[in-house]
């Protein structure tokens, strides 16, 4: 019989009426337990300042009723659209479409990133909204290289992005050069300090790993609020000249680009000119990253996060290995950080928090580890809808946890959980995220 | 005669914390020759395995690797990688090492990174795709394939390597180890878990790497239809010391082999091998 695998793997794991009503049962007793005093009793203070309470029996049985109810609903979804081994329902036919689609989505996004500024030209939010999305990509991209590639887990992706912030803003404002001159040198010297973040962590492994990348990344941050001198502290750095068009200015003045090309003045021009360099540095970071999985250092950091005893064994340096690896995702975080304090025109440490490194990092593992296409859907996911939501006022966070909980049933390993080979002989088939190791740093 | 040893273990010791886990162990591995290591379980062997690929380091003693060239390579200074890379000692893993992720092909792509490396010019190269990297990649391929058809998983070369079945893994895995072009290669316990046609596939596939690329081979082995069938050399470790070395039929018959293994006496060994006789 054809559906054996999935009888199979249904032994194991029981499905039948009764167990989906028991696991109703026990969430419903967990939310009475849960609810009980939250809901069911409400206190107050009285006139006199004394507690009053009353009890409010029909909203605790309702909200008992709904998790009873919503555990069976869940359960029910769950088994349908499981991930694996679960008898699928959806037909062959509309399967087909989907990977049609989906082997057209990275170019359809492409061309349609290219003329988002045609189509909403006059439309600023939407740009601007377009330019940050597109910087989360790239930053996904270049953490993508450590986490995803070589399997070390980093959260302190941050501090090379303020690396090469303050790289952009410092050298400019202080030496006055340009940002095509300060951009390669902001690159630099956010993978020298990847490679000096790297030297003391690479002993360590898995959890003590992120630790210590979370403590780099707020040494980063601690040292540019006190180093006042240098830095400005918590005021930032102000006044950070704007991008120019290989020496041409985007502004009004007389040899602005605008006057050498006799159009009006907008600006949206520069805007527009922004958007299409964070697209150019985000197809960068993706074209370095796909030609270097296929070149042996990328092959070798993937060996890495699949067994590293292995790659010791055949002669590998795991040492450099890994250096190069947070070098290069350090490299395009300080791109993106120069690319930053560029369209700000100002910067303070305000914009370094761990927070940008768990959203960076969220961004990543949603995405699905490795997967570049991936990293592109949960950025536009993460960060435009976060602003698509904003109508929904404070229900926006309990929508943004709901989602992350279907993702986690129903992908856990990320929207794009495969790994594509970076080299075959006959065809190129995609390797289930089931075998592929997520890494112990 | 010693002129031809490439593996000479002389006087190695490995202690654990107060454990002697190999003791005054010494034995020499002949050039392009397959040397047994076998013992009872906790013996040592693996151990000894790990010292000589540079998983451990030595308490004492040396383990000299001597190449065609005649250059002699300190393995007990070495650590680490630089072992596989500069002495060219490759091995295999008693549980299955591959990268269950990635492909047939990719495992055994990973196996050249050093030559790959090179090639590429420390990736710069690469990145730009110059033409002498194109190439090197395609000869890096074209061994891959040649060890693919050797072990007999070429149509499976682009099937995720987890996904392989325990016998094809094990394959892949001394094959992956000869993309290293090793000199000398050490394999822990190659036919664990094999079948008896299996097993004799792969002693097949031994005889014609000793045969055909010259390969020194080391291995620890508990099949004795391997050990016996292939070795050309037999070294019998019991508690951490060596108790016989020889060929396969005289350790065979060694009393104090067969009291290792059936935990005996020596002078009931003996007893029991007379009266059998």
């Amino acid at each position: 019989m054809s559906v054996t695998p999935a009888a199979t793997s249904h032994a194991s794991q029981p499905s039948g009426a009764a167990f989906i009503f028991k696991k109703a049962l026990i969430s419903a007793v967990v939310a009475l337990v849960l609810f009980s005093l939250m809901i069911g009793v409400r206190t107050e203070a009285g006139n006199q300042g004394g507690l009053i309470y009353w009890t409010r029996f029909g909203d605790l049985a309702a909200m008992v009723g709904v998790v009873f109810g919503g555990s069976i609903i869940v359960e029910l979804l769950r088994q349908w659209w499981g991930p694996v081994g679960t008898i699928r329902v959806v037909p062959p036919q509309v399967q087909a479409t989907m990977a049609f689609a989906g082997r057209w989505l990275a170019t359809a996004l492409l061309v349609f990133t290219f003329l988002v500024p045609v189509i909403f030209y006059d439309q600023r939010y939407i740009l601007d909204l377009g330019i940050l999305v597109l910087t989360y990509v790239m930053l996904g991209w270049g953490l993508n290289v450590v986490v995803g590639l070589a399997g070390l887990l980093d959260l302190g992706y941050v501090a090379f992005y303020a690396v090469g912030a303050y790289s952009y803003a410092l050298l400019a404002t202080y030496f006055d050069l340009s940002f095509w001159v300060c951009l390669p040198l902001a690159g630099i010297l956010a993978a020298f300090w990847g490679v000096l973040l790297g030297f003391p962590v690479l002993r360590l492994r898995g959890d003590y790993l992120a630790i210590v990348t979370l403590a780099f990344g707020e040494i980063i941050r601690l040292v540019i609020i006190n180093w006042q001198s240098l830095t400005g502290g918590p005021n930032g750095v102000s006044g950070i000249p704007r991008p120019t068009l290989f020496g041409i200015p985007l502004d009004n003045s007389d040899n602005g680009l605008a006057a050498k090309l006799g159009i009006e003045f907008s600006p949206t021009h520069r805007i527009v000119f922004l958007f299409y360099l964070i697209l150019a540095m985000a197809l960068l970071t993706n074209w370095v990253t796909i030609r270097l999985r296929r070149l042996p250092i990328g092959r070798a950091w993937e060996a890495l996060r699949e067994d590293e005893v292995a790659c010791r064994a055949l002669g590998i340096n795991t040492t450099t290995t890994k250096l190069t690896a947070f070098a290069t995702g350090a490299m395009f975080g300080g791109l993106a950080g120069a690319f930053f304090a560029t369209r700000q025109g100002f910067i303070s440490p305000e914009s370094f928090t761990f927070q940008e490194s768990a959203l960076v990092l969220a961004i990543v593992v949603l995405g699905g580890m490795g997967s570049q296409l991936g990293v592109a859907l949960a950025a536009l996911a993460m960060i435009g809808g976060f602003e698509l939501f904003r109508g929904f006022d404070q229900y926006r966070m309990l929508v943004f946890g709901m989602a992350m909980v279907f993702l986690m049933i129903w992908r856990p390993r990320g929207l794009i959980g495969h790994r594509a080979p970076t080299v075959f002989l006959e065809r190129s088939q995609a390797i289930s995220s089931d075998l592929v190791k997520e890494g112990h740093g | 005669m010693s002129d031809n040893h490439i593996l000479t273990v002389d006087h190695l010791m490995m202690r654990f914390g107060g454990i002697v886990a190999v003791n005054d162990l010494s034995f020499a591995a002949e050039r392009g020759k397959i040397t047994a290591l076998i013992g009872p379980n906790g013996a040592g062997k693996t151990t000894v395995f790990n010292c000589i690929t540079g998983f451990y380091r030595p308490s004492g003693g040396a383990i000299r690797l001597t190449h065609d060239d005649g250059r002699t390579i300190q393995l007990e200074r070495l650590n680490d990688f630089r072992i596989a890379k500069r002495a060219k000692v490759a091995r295999t893993f008693q549980n299955i090492r591959l990268f269950p992720g990635m492909t047939a092909l990719e495992n055994l792509m990973v196996a050249q990174h050093n030559a790959l490396m090179r090639a590429s010019g420390l990736t710069f190269l690469g990145l730009i795709g110059v033409p002498s990297w194109r190439s090197a990649e395609r000869a890096a391929i074209d061994l891959a394939r040649a060890w693919l058809t050797r072990v007999g998983l070429l149509d499976r070369a682009d099937d995720a390597a987890g996904n392989l079945p325990y016998g094809d893994q094990r394959r892949l895995e001394i094959a992956r180890a000869m993309c290293t072009e090793p000199a000398l290669l050490c394999l822990d316990e190659p036919a664990a878990g094999l079948n008896a046609r299996e097993s004799g596939a792969l002693n097949e596939l031994l005889l014609s790497i000793r045969a055909d690329q010259g390969t020194s081979i080391l291995l620890i082995e508990h099949d004795m239809s391997v050990v016996m069938e292939i070795s050309d050399h037999v070294v019998v470790m019991d508690y951490g010391v060596k108790i016989a070395e020889g060929t396969p039929q005289a350790v065979r018959d060694d009393p104090k082999v067969i009291a290792a293994y059936l935990g005996a006496d020596e002078e009931e060994a003996i007893a029991v091998m007379e009266s059998a006789t």
